[in-house]
């Protein structure tokens, strides 16, 4: 059998995809999928794209050229195919970090979710690029107001604060935080260290995990942040 | 299958998955003559006639569709292959190096642009399907033997078929880990407390769709 659905194996495919990644738009793919997978914001990948924009902005301009020199048409339509999927990608990373600010159900009510405690954790903040960082205070600022003049201003004294259910609350307890004991898939890129599931480092009898390149799992997100980070594991 | 039932809380939707599969690569023999193309997803090319060369299945679709080359399938997707390949599925409870997702996006491209490059489209599409029933089958049998542990290794299983089960087996992994540590999750948002009944209900559901 391993030869007649070779083409498939998990080490082949492994290391084809060790060979492409090289390119910037498998790691915008890896960085896009990362993003949306886990349940908290991962720090803003400023080269990547720094080096995505440029290589998109030359490809317009060739584009552009082909379109002029009235070169064969099936070859510019063939580059502005590629063009779109780089452009796509891009803004999908993006989007899907903005939208990591909000919730993830639209129709809840509370419209910017993570938006608070983003702003009020330094590790997110700092991982915010410049532009995200405008955006966030802008957004926290307008709901802020929004809800300040449509509901709080109308309640009682004690209960008009957007972070607190009341003055008696020690903490900000209206503001929804990640949830970092979610499950997601991964898949491993470089073997790890033995991971202690409880999230120590140190082992606990012989409770420890290891994945090798090409392991696929399912598992707890918070354990495994570090592997994340580091790229030794990615998410699909 | 859950995904398929409850398509809004796939995490990554039919269209992303499409966008992903078509940056695989695949064989196909033009027919004219094109100098390499430098994209910025990689270089491919040259072209010359007859000549097979590989290529994003993007680009391969474009191609064809223009007639400018003919798309060679893989040679795993004939129909004593994928034969073989489930009856080895349905004996053995292990699965096989197989990636029934891909192979199924794999088809649907084919069959939707290069239907006469490959014989017997129809009972490949079926076979595949089948396979991956077969597949996704078990993922979820096997579910019983999960525990409450944090990390389960899903062996032979691809990121694809992973789409398909991953609402379901991930929420059945939270719901587990939520009972064995009440102190840890004190109160998870109400949300989940109704996605929680949507899991337990979910292995006495009959697996067809």
């Amino acid at each position: 059998m391993g030869s007649s659905a070779g083409e498939w194996s998990a080490e082949q495919i492994d290391d084809y995809e060790t060979l492409i990644s090289t390119t910037d738009v498998e790691l915008l793919k890896k960085a896009w999928r990362n993003e949306k997978v886990s349940p908290e914001i991962l720090p803003f990948e400023e080269a990547l794209v720094k080096r995505a924009k440029e290589q998109i902005q030359l490809m317009e301009e060739t584009v552009d050229d082909f379109v002029e020199s009235g070169h064969d048409p099936l070859i510019a339509s063939l580059y502005q195919m590629d063009l779109d999927r780089a452009q796509f990608l891009l803004r999908s990373y993006l989007r899907v970090r903005l939208q990591k600010n909000r919730p993830r159900n639209p129709s809840g009510f509370a419209i910017e979710k993570f938006m608070f405690y983003i702003w009020k954790t330094d590790t997110y903040r700092n991982r915010l690029s410049m532009e995200e960082e405008k955006f966030t205070e802008r957004c926290i600022r307008d709901i802020g107001k929004h809800l300040e003049e449509t509901v709080l201003s109308n309640l009682p004294d004690n209960y008009q604060s957007v972070l607190n259910q009341s003055v008696i609350s020690e903490e900000d307890d209206m503001v929804p935080e990640p949830l970092l004991d979610t499950f997601v898939v991964a898949k491993c890129e470089r073997t790890t260290r033995p991971l202690y599931l409880d999230g120590s480092r140190q082992s606990t009898g012989d409770d420890h995990f290891l994945m090798v390149p090409g392991d696929l799992c399912i598992l707890r997100y918070r354990p495994f942040q570090e592997e994340l980070m580091s790229g030794n594991i990615s998410l699909v | 299958m859950a995904g398929q039932s409850e398509p809004h809380i796939s995490l990554f939707s039919a269209e992303e998955v499409e966008f992903m599969a078509e940056d695989e690569l695949i064989e196909i023999v033009p027919n004219m003559r094109m100098a390499p193309l430098n994209f910025i997803c990689g270089d491919f090319g040259p072209f010359l006639p007859q000549i097979p060369t590989q290529v994003p299945l993007w680009l391969a679709v474009a191609l064809k569709k223009r007639g400018r080359c003919a798309i060679r399938p893989p040679q795993w997707m004939s129909v004593e292959n994928l034969t073989r390949v489930l009856e080895g599925e349905r004996e053995s409870q292990g699965s096989f190096q197989f990636n029934s997702m891909k192979a199924l996006i794999l088809c649907f491209f084919v069959d939707g642009s290069a239907r006469d490059d490959i014989p017997d489209m129809y009972m490949v599409r079926s076979l595949i399907e089948d396979i991956r029933d077969v597949r996704i089958h078990k993922v979820e049998t096997s579910l019983e033997k999960f525990s409450g542990t944090s990390a389960v290794k899903i062996p032979n299983l691809s990121a694809m078929e992973v789409n398909i089960i991953r609402p379901f087996v991930g929420r059945a992994l939270q719901a587990f880990y939520k009972h064995d540590n009440p102190e840890k999750i004190p109160d998870v948002d109400r949300a989940s407390s109704q996605q929680t009944r949507v899991a337990n209900n979910e292995p006495r559901r009959p697996l067809r769709r």
